[in-house]
């Protein structure tokens, strides 16, 4: 028997009703599909919300995580009230509220290798708007060993990247994945996150509802599928431009899910040299006994602008042009937002012979958890 | 002279150009020039062996090199030339 749709659907999905190419046909695959999204945030919020609104009769909504204060810029699900409270269960009561003829399934736990498949398998379609490298190759990888398509969508600052992988055409053609595009990884810290490089609030509401609809249109097979092809999207000069994507015949076949974190971490890269470390606790008590040391921020202006504990700024990219003003008869502490970049900063300065260098463990938001309840966490 | 796109990730080792015109015939020669113009970028896109990144794909217009004659593909004046890197967006 056919999905069937009660007056007030109707009513509701009138808008999809009247377009001659979607009609009632297309609400029907719509109300049919099971979609996951994977990750409920600054990506899986304009999804979940455009694809409860289109009708998708089950969605499924990954997310391990709570609400942070730092979310609510641009993770447009959630309230203040919301901070603290589980991702997935508060998304599923904000959507419920907005599409009461659809179903929910919350998945309140953090996506790996031992759960993905058994996720996964009662889904048709998979939206990745994850926030890692690890957890992307792992949908990847479900996808591919399940035969499901991929919607993906990726972010950073002002840029989008959108496509569809795995999608079998109409004419039985299969299209790329993610591994065609991206054999590998790229190294742990090269590409800053959006806790360290920062993203534009308005950016995943762009590139999540386009990638919204592409979920739509491999529902419902109206249209053509962004599959095969890269969209990119930099929303700073407002160029777009849409690159083919091949199926790399050097591609190895995809048979069983791995260690992704392994696969992205330090596995496959040389281990970096552990530095010297002083804890918040300490650097507060050589404060208090007016130690002499030398305090420096590595960090850009901005950030310093934003919350400091002193000492002098000098920008990890003008350290080596500012040597001069690094003491040497002295302790040097070197502080940064969490410590990757003050790590890096020591190793350049002990490769020049600076034998006095601390690293401030955890950074300054160490700090502020330790010492300083006050200062801004950013 | 070809032109080549500079990714947001990469454009802090390029004066925080978007797009840098080089010389050269063709995508290698191209991108020595790109790396000669801006030293802090050889490494990004080169590793250790002097090959590209395999988590950088770089494209001549819409086309992956490797679907045409890899770094050999030869350029035109006119060439706008992709860096594209992985980018995953959210946490690290």
């Amino acid at each position: 028997m056919s999905t069937t749709f009660s007056k007030a659907e109707l009513e509701r999905y009138s808008r999809h009703l009247i377009i001659p190419e979607f009609n009632i046909e297309g609400q029907r695959k719509l109300k049919e599909a099971k979609v996951l999204v994977v990750g409920s945030g600054g990506l899986g919020s304009p999804v979940l919300l455009y694809l409860a609104a289109a009708g998708v009769g089950h969605i499924g909504i990954v997310d391990f995580d709570v609400v942070d204060d730092s979310n609510l810029q641009r993770q447009v699900l959630f309230t203040v009230e919301d901070v603290g409270q589980s991702k997935a269960a508060t998304a599923k009561t904000r959507l419920e509220k907005l599409n009461p003829f659809i179903e929910f399934t919350v998945h309140d736990t953090a996506l790996t290798s031992d759960n993905a498949l058994e996720i996964f398998k009662d889904y048709d379609v998979i939206a990745d708007g994850t926030d890692n490298f690890a957890t992307r190759y792992l949908v990847n990888d479900a996808c591919v060993i399940l035969d499901k398509v991929n919607v993906y969508a990726s972010i950073f600052r002002f840029d989008g990247q959108l496509s569809v992988f795995n999608y079998v055409d109409k004419t039985g053609v299969r299209g790329p994945h993610y591994r065609d595009l991206f054999p590998s990884p790229p190294p742990p810290g090269l590409v800053p996150s959006c806790a360290e490089g920062g993203v534009m609030g308005v950016l995943p509401g762009m590139i999540g509802t386009m990638q919204a609809n592409e979920v739509i249109k491999v529902i419902t097979g109206i249209g053509e599928p962004l599959s095969g092809r890269l969209f990119l999207f930099d929303t700073l000069s407002f160029e777009t431009r849409t690159m083919k994507i091949r199926k790399n015949p050097n591609t190895a076949p995809v048979t069983e899910l791995i260690d992704y974190e392994f696969f992205c971490g330090s596995g496959h890269e040389e281990q970096e040299e552990p530095v010297r470390e002083i804890t918040a606790v300490q650097l507060k008590e050589w404060k208090d006994t007016n130690k002499a040391f030398q305090l420096i921020d590595v960090r850009e202006p901005y950030e310093f602008d934003i919350a400091n504990i002193g000492g002098t700024l000098i920008p990890q990219n003008q350290i080596e042009a500012q040597l001069d003003q690094i003491q040497k008869d002295q302790d040097v502490v070197l502080y940064c937002r969490s410590g990757n970049r003050s790590a890096d900063v020591l190793r350049t300065l002990k490769a020049k012979g600076y034998g006095n260098l601390y690293n401030l463990q955890g950074g300054i938001l160490s700090w502020a958890e330790q010492i300083d309840p006050e200062m801004a966490k950013y | 002279m070809a032109e080549i796109i500079i990714p947001t990730p990469l454009r802090k080792f390029a004066d925080n150009q978007a797009t840098i015109a080089v010389a050269g015939d063709n995508i290698l020669s191209a991108i020595e020039d790109l790396v000669t113009q801006f030293p802090d970028l050889k490494k990004q896109i080169f590793d250790a062996q002097g090959q590209i990144k395999r988590f950088i794909r770089i494209y001549k217009g819409e086309d992956d090199i490797e679907s045409l004659d890899n770094e050999k593909t030869a350029i035109e004046a006119d060439t706008v030339i992709s860096i594209i890197p992985a980018i995953a967006g959210g946490a690290n």
